[in-house]
């Protein structure tokens, strides 16, 4: 039998290996619990934020967009829709199929609709009918109580009242693709339509505005608890458009079926008066949520619609290439305006032989006449003087050959040949030849319609590095630098491109316009298309007319006005519209004619800025 | 009933022989009143919890909390200056009732879920929390009765286990696991103090391990359900692991000095669930952060070494076991809370004593932690006579 002293010795023994398991138990709670709020702290801190805050997001209004004159090219019309939270409607099936019941859901609908609940975050609403008309609305509405997560709400819908005539310059609106997104919460918006061409595209920033953000607190059951923060945004900017939208609807027109496009710039701060391209399209149709037969219709058309030709069309020049030709050849000297070469019809370069487009020639003509009546022979001559690369370098200096830089998407550069680029293109050395049909605009020479007018206005405004420009700022952009030619070289050009109108030999002669004080310069292009073999010239060139249209020639012209003091510039090209002269010459007369008659240049401090002021507190209010 | 006393009462000798008196200043500077004071800061701090919980208000808990705890605590003095004699001498009579209690529960209260209390008017009584103490109180009798070695035979062993696993079977049909589990540790740690011998304790861990998977047979749906979500709380983040998750996002984001006092927005956005009563924990991580964890963490440990002292100062074996008896009930009740809320235990609905919102537990408590004070109060009491 145990003695009282030795139970208590093994009681004290028991009793301090119990506390002492005791002891390493508070331990342990002590470390899970600084590794829970000290080690992983952080982590849980962020989570239970998460937990939370909700972010709700309002999509701000879209800009508006002008043309110079405060007519509208893109306006917000009033409209409804119908939206489903997934959150607030817990069981999104049976939701959606008491909606049903009072406004049908095609299964395809239905099925988008679950594909984007399932990819959004669950607060994020979706929209489930857009534009009903007023009886759906109103049936929607009453039956609200009974439809938990569904909300009614007005939006907006893009118009653009010029509809065709001004789509390649505004562009359209379209919801976002996966490929848009940016990471911008509010692209995760159902009803948020961004730019997708035009100017709604390369100003989608400032018309998209900044989304109103309200940061609520919610509980465990996404009730809002309060909100803590509220940012109310900001609506899209107002844009104002340096489109004359009458000229732009004017020049629209005037290309008729002809697929082509027209430009008009102000030569002295780059405004794009107009910029017509053809064939067009209703940008409306994207607003409206476009069908896919729509859809087919202008995304296959070989004429492409949807393509601007005025900035990613790209063409040969032709002989509206050679006033940079001739600038080139005074620049570096190898000339003088009234040095003359003798043009026969052909001029030979070792086997080859290169023809005028004259067959019987020219005979003597010095720089003036070679341009008023576009000798080939001439121009084969100082070009083969100057060299590419130099007459490259020139090219450049006038814009061609690289992107001008307009704020619209899609921009082609064109293309200005020299001896390195040939290298490395084709890997083969640059052949005289090819100097020779550079000098006619022809060969690998590329241009955009834009990139002509560009030419066509540094050439008359003093030669000076002018960049054209869709929208106007707050300010008019400073006098753009000297490209460093001096004054005489660019009057002698210019007088040519007189005599290309006014001259009795000059190729435009008919394309006057009579009035005298609008009367214009210019200068016109028929760019071939096709080769023409040694012995179609022998059994005579066919002509445009016996061609299919594809291989005909593309109809080119750039011209200027008014003579004495320019302010326009004005560049056309028909595509396969066969003689320059015949075809874009009278349109780019047209249209300089309706740009001076309308004093498109113009910018009305009065009429039109207050229409656009009164638009803008319209919009804001 | 009967038949219990009666098998206890042939093996009891006669009664105690009178006692020693000591005079009554003795008697209350034998109390020992830094457990008391301990034991009051920290239902303050859970008055102060619950009058967060309540979202600022003391209603509805944290007024009803201080007011259960003052009344508590007059009982708690009592039960010390009661004579422990008096306690030893009621220790089987306060088994049986509450053991009869535990019974009425479970047929009167056979309703739908679980049932776990009786409505007195003025609280709910929980008969499975105050059978923790009563248990104790009849096991350290058994023991004390049975002598240094009497631990080990048989006849002590055999009603000593019965004493425990009746009610532990009871409670567990309620269904509460928790309370099972505490009951039986509880008692089994009592056993070890007694000094039954070691190897019994192995074999008893050894037929444990061997019979959980037919325990596992009897668990109710939602107890396999918790002891899963334990073990992998992501399987049903919205659902059974809801819980603790929830749980360990607001300790954590606590941080080591918290969000301050009524500051917490897991438990104020109703993330946390039961923060008044078995996640109050939890919250208390969360707006006091790691240091208010740890303080709490530690009142309780200075509470169980004051019991220590208690046992170890205490001249009889009752009063040692009493005592060690009631502080591992205590120490039980606090490791498998914290751990419960710091996702280390399945939650098994086990409160944080005198922290959480609940009468029962807090009253327990309070009873035991009077009887622990009585053993102080007459701790010079051998009780030898009653040995055989």
């Amino acid at each position: 039998m145990s003695s009282p002293q030795e139970d208590r010795r093994r009681f004290g023994r028991r009793a301090f290996l119990l506390a002492a398991g005791k002891g390493l138990l508070f331990a342990g709670l002590s470390a899970r619990m600084y590794q829970l709020q000290v080690i992983h702290g952080d982590k849980y801190e962020t989570l239970a934020e998460d937990n939370r805050i909700n972010v709700k997001y309002f999509a701000p209004r879209r800009g508006v967009i002008f043309d110079r004159f405060g007519r509208p090219l893109a306006e917000n019309k009033r409209s409804y829709r119908v939206l489903i939270t997934p959150e607030a409607a817990r069981d999104l099936n049976a939701a959606l199929d008491r909606l049903h019941a009072i406004v049908p859901i095609s299964p395809e609908e239905r099925e988008r609709i679950l594909r984007q609940a399932k990819r959004n975050a669950k607060f994020i609403p979706i929209a489930t009918h857009d534009q009903l008309d007023w009886d759906a609305i109103a049936r929607v509405a009453a039956h609200t109580p009974e439809l938990p997560g569904v909300d009614v709400v007005e939006t907006s819908r893009r118009v653009y009242p010029e509809a065709e005539a001004s789509a390649h310059v505004v562009g359209y609106v379209g919801p976002v693709a996966k490929e848009d997104l940016t990471g911008d919460p509010i692209l995760g918006l159902p009803d948020l339509r961004i730019g997708k061409g035009g100017v709604e595209r390369s100003h989608d920033l400032a018309l998209r505005g900044r989304a109103a953000e309200a940061k609520v607190e919610v509980n465990a059951i996404g009730r809002v608890v309060r909100e803590l923060e509220r940012d109310p945004g900001a609506v899209g900017a107002v844009l104002t458009s340096t489109v004359d939208a009458e000229l732009q609807r004017f020049a629209q027109n005037r290309m008729g079926e002809q697929t082509g496009a027209v430009v008009v710039l102000n030569i002295h701060n780059g405004d794009v008066l107009a910029m017509a391209s053809n064939p067009t399209y209703d940008p409306n149709l994207f607003s409206h949520g476009i069908t896919d037969d729509e859809w087919r219709a202008l995304s296959t058309d070989p004429l492409a619609p949807m393509n601007n030709k005025a900035v990613s069309g790209q063409y040969a020049p032709g002989s509206t290439f050679k006033m940079v030709v001739a600038l080139s050849a005074l620049e570096h000297g190898i000339v003088s305006s009234k040095k003359a070469f003798f043009c026969s019809g052909v001029h030979k370069v070792g086997k080859g032989r290169f023809h005028c487009w004259r067959r019987g020639g020219h005979g003597w003509v010095a720089m003036h006449d070679a341009i008023a009546q576009s000798c080939d022979v001439y121009f084969y001559e100082i070009a083969r003087k100057i060299g590419i690369n130099r007459l490259a370098e020139t090219a450049r200096r006038f814009g061609l050959g690289v992107p001008t830089g307009i704020d619209l998407p899609a921009e082609s550069s064109g293309l200005i040949p020299d001896k390195p680029w040939k290298k490395t293109r084709f890997k083969d050395p640059w052949q005289i030849g090819e100097t020779l049909i550079a000098g006619i605009g022809q060969g690998f020479v590329l241009t955009t319609p834009m990139q002509l007018a560009v030419m066509t206005a540094r050439m008359v405004n003093g030669g000076r590095a002018v960049t054209p420009r869709m929208v106007r700022g707050e300010a008019d952009p400073p006098t753009p630098p000297g490209l460093g030619f001096p004054p005489s070289h660019l009057a002698a050009v210019a007088r040519g491109m007189r005599g290309v109108m006014t001259d009795s030999l000059g190729t435009a002669r008919e394309a006057q316009i009579p009035s005298r004080a609008l009367r214009m310069g210019g200068k016109t292009g028929t760019s071939q298309v096709r080769r023409i073999t040694r012995e179609e010239r022998r059994k005579g060139v066919r002509k445009n007319e016996d061609l299919p249209r594809k291989e005909r020639d593309h109809s080119l012209f750039v011209g200027y006005a008014p003579l004495n003091a320019p302010r326009y510039a004005v560049s056309v090209v028909i595509e396969h519209g066969g003689s320059g002269s015949k075809n874009a010459a009278p349109i780019g007369r047209d249209v300089l004619l309706e740009a001076q008659t309308r004093g498109s240049a113009e910018w009305h401090g009065g009429a039109g800025q207050s229409a656009i002021e009164a638009a803008i507190r319209r919009e804001r209010g | 009933m009967q038949r219990w006393r009666g098998s206890i009462a042939a093996a009891r000798p006669t009664p105690l022989p009178p006692m020693r008196p000591v005079d009554m200043a003795t008697r209350i500077a034998r109390v020992d009143w830094l457990l008391v004071l301990t034991v009051s800061a920290i239902a303050a701090i859970g008055a102060a919890m619950l009058y967060s919980a309540g979202g600022g208000s003391a209603t509805p808990w944290a007024g009803r909390h201080g007011v259960r705890y003052a009344v508590g605590l007059v009982i708690m003095l009592v039960l010390a200056f009661g004579g422990l004699r008096r306690w030893y001498s009621m220790a089987y009579l306060g088994y049986g009732a509450c053991f009869l209690l535990l019974v009425v529960v479970e047929v009167a209260g056979s309703g739908s879920g679980a049932t776990r209390w009786i409505d007195l008017g003025v609280m709910r009584l929980q008969p499975s929390e105050l059978m923790k103490i009563a248990l104790v109180l009849a096991l350290a009798r058994l023991l004390h009765e049975a002598g240094p070695d009497g631990a080990d035979r048989l006849h002590v062993l055999g009603p000593a286990l019965l004493l425990i696993a009746a009610p532990a079977m009871l409670v567990l049909k309620q269904p509460d696991l928790g309370t099972a589990v505490l009951l039986c540790a509880g008692g089994v740690t009592i056993l070890f103090l007694a000094g039954v011998a070691w190897w019994k304790f192995g074999i008893a861990a050894a037929l444990a391990a061997g019979a959980a998977p037919i325990a596992w047979s009897f668990l109710h749906d939602y107890q396999r359900a918790r002891v899963l979500t334990f073990m992998e709380p992501e399987r049903d983040p919205l659902g059974a692991g809801y819980h603790i998750i929830q749980s360990m996002i607001a300790l954590g984001s606590g941080g080591t000095f918290g969000k301050g006092w009524l500051q917490g927005t897991q438990s104020h956005l109703s993330f946390l669930p039961e923060k008044h009563t078995d996640f109050v924990f939890t919250m208390l991580g969360e707006e006091l952060g790691l240091a208010g964890g740890l303080f709490v963490l530690a009142l309780f440990a200075l509470l169980i070494a004051r019991i220590y002292r208690i046992a170890f100062l205490s001249e009889s074996r009752f009063g040692r076991l009493l005592a060690l008896g009631v502080g591992t009930t205590l120490f039980l009740y606090v490791a498998i809370n914290v751990s419960m809320v710091m996702g280390l235990a399945p939650v098994v609905g086990v409160p944080l004593p005198f922290i959480s919102y609940g009468g029962t537990a807090m009253l327990t408590l309070q009873i035991g932690l009077g009887l622990a004070l009585a053993v102080a109060v007459d701790r010079s009491d051998p009780m030898e006579k009653n040995r055989r």
